[in-house]
């Protein structure tokens, strides 16, 4: 399909000006990126403009809970050895953003593209993906009552009859029923440390056996597929048993199973581990997660955890004590306005860290690490945090929204 | 007390733990310890025997097929039926509140019997979800101050001669039946749809089940600081949203 593009309509190609326009104009005006405004008005007038944009494309999806954009991004990186590549790098994952970032890379080869859970098997019908990439699903936004369940199923009836090659993780039981419907499956052992959402059999409701690394279901015979790529340690191993290292300069656990899915991604593409590991390791930051910024004469280290699996997978990666950490929390639209999921996760983690607290729901925070038995300051805004914390380094780790108000004062 | 500790059984964590029920769970625990009150937690998942020499038990919200799922394993065990005849506390939100009552609607749209243990009957809202802060005041037999949480379900629940209303409310839905009331208790049984958790915002809930469990009528007190701090913020933010 690659490199035998068909030219677009002349009302996708109107389509595809107009999104421009309205992605300057957003811009112009101030507005953000531009991406999702400008993709939005280009559907409206082109409801299929998605399908024909990908059309010329070898198109990889990406979708999981947490870990999408770094895995988009860490994937584009390695098919870059193959060929140019477009991608929704700025984490726009709903159709219109797609759409949008799919228009400016009309001289790609390849598109690697982050898919909102939600949407991926929308998205799935309308750009017959190459390959399809699903990492996890986890609990995330729990006034929205999207049950992880029901979004496996989605994900279950929505791929059922794709052609595209699924590279799924084995260790993620949801995740697994959801991708055992299709037909070319690829299993990659990439862990799962939040085990919360996947104590139910997924197909029959029995009560899952966890010994270990496996699962199995007592009740209906449903277990973990055998995987045919593993992440073990820091090395991904290769289906033909090769250990390669992972080397990154992105922190902690989670990142190194999304290279190591990364890695089963590209061979579909045909570029070797060797070539993918080596081009990953240039991925400094996503998006401003995991950046080291200089505010107030301190490093800062920014990190997003935006549900109880995302916040597990952080405190992995952080500098252990007296490194000061600095919590926000927001509970905006974007977040969930429900705080309940605080107490999902197991702050005890933090002992021995100095801990800061910030963000419009410090006070939800306070008593979750009162009652946790911490020690911890409320403060009135970052610049009272970084002031009172003591030397070093601070891991500072927040929810959504709160994140983005942390970018913005922080200056980056 | 059945022995020299108190026993805390929190029921059913796999499938009834969805909306931070486990803060429930840590808040009475934590305010028992700062009392120098022995606790034992006891989590007991859905393939195991609900213990019934249990002081207190706790069972939380889960999503719609999850909430089936624990009906038909707690109707089957019997032994939380067993442990309410023998007296136990019960505290219950949400879709456990529903299954402690004598009927709900289940995922897939049919009655599904509860244990009975408390006079509630529950169906399915047929409008939009109950999402957001509510405020209310708590039956003023439990001498409690007022009630602050978060609800998020799709419940109405209809409240029998044999239980009370456990809070009517100044904001917020509660029960969904229109008439203010929020929750339902009898005795030592116990159903809200406040999560929050319940017992972050409001912890004198949990001293009030310490209470009866220990058969005591005070405790010494503990620093409320944040907690003070947090009630005040929320029932603000719940009748400025209403207002
Ligand atoms: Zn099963």
């Amino acid at each position: 399909m690659a490199g035998n593009s068909e030219p677009l309509s002349p009302r996708a190609k109107l389509a595809v000006t107009a999104g421009k326009a309205a992605a300057a104009v957003s811009r112009a005006a101030g507005r953000g990126s531009g991406s999702v405004i400008g993709g939005r008005v280009a559907l409206k007038l082109d409801p299929e403009l998605l399908g024909r944009l990908a059309h010329h494309l070898d198109v990889v999806l990406v979708s999981a809970t947490n870990g999408k954009t770094t895995t988009t991004r860490l994937i584009a990186e390695a098919l870059g050895a193959a060929g140019p590549v477009v991608s929704n790098a700025l984490g726009a994952n709903m159709p219109a953003g797609i759409t949008s970032a799919l228009a400016g890379g009309s001289d790609a080869r390849y598109g690697v593209i982050e898919v909102d859970e939600k949407y991926l098997a929308g998205v799935a019908r309308d750009v017959t993906p190459k390959a399809i990439a699903l990492l996890n699903l986890s609990r995330d936004q729990l006034d929205r009552a999207a049950e992880t369940r029901m979004l496996a199923e989605k994900w279950r009836e929505g791929l059922a009859g794709t052609h595209a090659i699924v590279i799924a993780n084995a260790d993620d039981p949801l995740v697994a029923w959801a991708a055992s419907s299709c037909p070319t499956v690829v299993w990659v052992a990439a862990g799962q440390e939040w085990k919360d959402d996947a104590w139910s059999c997924p197909s029959c409701g029995g009560v899952l056996q966890r010994p270990g690394d496996d699962w199995f279901c007592g009740e209906c015979g449903f277990r973990r597929p055998q995987p045919t790529w593993a992440l073990s340690g820091d090395y991904v191993i290769a289906p033909d048993g090769v250990a390669w290292p992972i080397q990154l300069q992105l922190p902690g656990r989670a990142n190194k199973a999304n290279a190591a899915t990364s890695a089963a991604v590209a061979a579909v593409f045909g570029v070797a581990p060797k070539i993918a590991l080596e081009r990953m390791y240039a991925v400094q930051a996503v998006a401003g997660r995991y950046d080291v910024v200089s505010y107030l004469g301190r490093d800062l280290r920014l990190l997003l955890a935006k549900n109880p699996a995302g916040w597990l997978e952080t405190f992995s990666l952080i500098d252990g004590p007296p490194a000061p950490v600095l919590l926000s929390v927001n509970a905006r639209g974007a977040d969930g306005t429900d705080t309940s999921w605080l107490w999902d996760v197991d702050y005890t983690r933090l002992a021995g860290h100095p801990i800061y607290v910030i963000g419009d729901r410090k006070l939800d925070l306070a008593v979750r690490l009162e009652v946790a038995g911490l020690q911890f300051q409320v403060c009135a805004d970052v610049d009272e945090a970084v002031r009172s914390a003591p030397p070093g380094k601070i891991e500072v780790i927040a929810n959504y929204t709160a994140f983005q108000d942390l970018r913005r004062v922080v200056g980056n | 007390m059945s022995d020299t500790s108190l026993r805390l059984v929190w029921v059913y964590p796999d499938l009834l733990s969805t909306y931070g029920d486990q803060g429930n769970a840590l808040v009475v625990e934590r305010r028992a310890q700062q009392r120098h009150i022995p606790v034992t937690r006891i989590d007991v998942r859905s393939d195991q025997p609900i213990p019934t020499s249990g002081d207190i038990y706790l069972i939380g919200g889960g999503e719609d097929r999850p909430q089936r799922l624990a009906a038909e394993r707690l109707r089957r065990d019997g032994g939380l039926n067993r442990a309410v005849g023998n007296g136990a506390i019960v505290f219950s939100v949400c879709a456990g509140y529903q299954i402690l009552g004598t009927e709900f609607i289940n995922d897939l749209g049919r009655p599904e019997p509860g244990l009975g243990i408390l006079d509630v009957r529950s169906v399915r809202n047929e409008g939009s979800r109950h999402v957001g802060d509510i405020m209310g005041d708590i039956d003023e037999r439990l001498g409690l101050p007022p009630l602050t949480g978060f609800e998020n379900h799709q419940g109405n629940t209809v409240v029998g001669p044999g239980a009370r209303p456990f809070a009517r409310l100044r904001f917020g839905s509660g029960n969904g039946t229109g008439d203010g009331t929020e929750g339902a208790w009898c005795d030592t049984v116990f159903g809200t749809y406040a999560h929050g958790p319940v017992m972050a915002r409001n912890p004198l809930i949990a001293d009030m089940l310490l209470k009866l469990a220990l058969d005591v009528h005070a405790l010494p007190p503990v620093d409320e600081q944040w907690y003070e701090a947090l009630r005040a913020e929320r029932i603000a933010a719940a009748t400025q949203a209403s207002a």
